[in-house]
């Protein structure tokens, strides 16, 4: 039975790493600002998707702990950008 | 009480978040996670946030199932979208929306309930004139969205945040 | 894989089903993300994985560690708490950045004009 769920973690770990790869390739190609900044929105959040994936994998919570660091500094991350778009200026 | 404990609902949230990011419930994380909760919730006075009075329990249980509901159907319409079997011309556009809740903390959830369905996204709220701005992915008719937002969302708000 | 080796084959299937369901949906919303044409609407696709994506693989989680360890364990419901709250707020002030550059730019149409996809 546990074949089954390694498969499946498995098959995760793609189709999770494949998303990153669409939202990399958004972040990348643009076409404007924004769009690059919504591209890394999902990289990161995909990201995290990821390491939780493998904290199932290895059996240990020592991912979540990185998952959530990297939830944390993705937000800030995103909203920093976002608010340099809107104005030009992280801190007024 | 409200001079001990000032914010209690964001004091039992920093509580419940402690607990469960040391995974235990130890007599010393109790105590320890209440004395942070307590800190944080005067150190939160110094901000001097607007007071929320939360009321009918019901209400808030009601909207929340209607928002998990909403949120899994409107994950398959989108989900149907972006693989192209929706079958039919999509149009997507922005609609207004006249709204007469005022209170901070219900626009602030019905932004996040908003923009986390997915398929529509809060873009502005004129506060002046009370008008909300929303994008829809799948725009079909324009007064339909209005009711959805309106009857669903903002009636059962003005009750929680009266 | 030594110790997913020891679970119960229901928690082992229910675990696999949801990760999958996870996987798949996050997946479909970083296609949308390609395949939808304009900025508003392509800012709609990162919400499937935020919302059904990330509840789907946290609620995986939490299952797969609480049958392991015999006792609920529920720090994954903090990601789920954690995404939940911080995506609209992103999303939010990110279209709107988006839509002061287009006022300045003279490029955004009047709200119910937008183009047909």
């Amino acid at each position: 039975m546990s074949t089954l769920l390694a498969w499946s973690i498995t098959a995760t770990l793609l189709l999770l790493g494949l998303a990153m790869a669409c939202a990399a390739f958004r972040m990348l190609r643009g076409p404007r600002a924004q769009d690059r900044v919504v591209g890394f929105d999902s990289l990161y959040v995909n990201a995290m998707l990821l390491l939780v994936t493998l904290g199932v994998r290895s059996g240990t919570t020592f991912y979540f702990e990185a998952a959530l660091v990297i939830g944390l500094l993705g937000f800030v991350g995103t909203v920093a950008l976002a608010k340099f778009l809107l104005r030009g200026e992280v801190i007024e | 009480m409200t001079r001990l404990l000032p914010y209690s609902l964001m004091c039992a949230g920093l509580f419940g978040l402690w607990l469960l990011l040391n995974q235990s419930l130890a007599p010393g994380h109790i105590l320890l996670g209440g004395l942070i909760a307590m800190a944080g919730g005067w150190a939160l006075t110094r901000v001097e946030l607007p007071a929320a009075h939360v009321r009918r329990l019901t209400a808030i249980l009601h909207l929340s199932g209607l928002v998990v509901a909403d949120i899994v159907r409107s994950n398959i319409a989108v989900l149907r979208i972006i693989l192209g079997v929706a079958g039919h011309q999509r149009r997507s556009g922005f609609v207004d929306i006249p709204l007469e809740l005022r209170n901070p903390y219900g626009l602030a959830a019905l932004a996040c309930i908003i923009t986390s369905t997915p398929g529509t996204l809060w873009v502005d709220f004129d506060a002046a004139r009370g008008v909300l701005t929303i994008h829809v992915l799948d725009l079909i008719d324009d007064e339909e969205w209005r009711c959805t937002v309106k009857g669903r969302y903002e009636k059962l708000l003005l009750e929680i945040f009266a | 894989m030594t110790e997913t080796a020891e679970l119960p084959a229901w928690v082992a299937a229910l675990t696999a089903l949801l990760l999958l369901l996870g996987a798949v949906v996050t997946l479909v919303g970083a296609v949308g993300l390609l395949r939808l044409r304009s900025f508003y609407e392509r800012v709609h696709a990162p919400t499937l994985g935020t919302t059904l994506g990330t509840a789907a693989i946290a609620l995986a989680s939490m299952i797969c560690f609480s049958a392991l360890e015999g006792r609920p364990v529920l720090h994954a419901l903090l990601i789920v708490v954690f995404i939940t709250i911080t995506t609209p707020v992103s999303l939010m002030i990110l279209v709107r950045a988006a839509s002061l550059r287009d006022k300045a730019e003279g490029k955004l149409q009047a709200p119910g004009a937008d183009s047909p996809a």
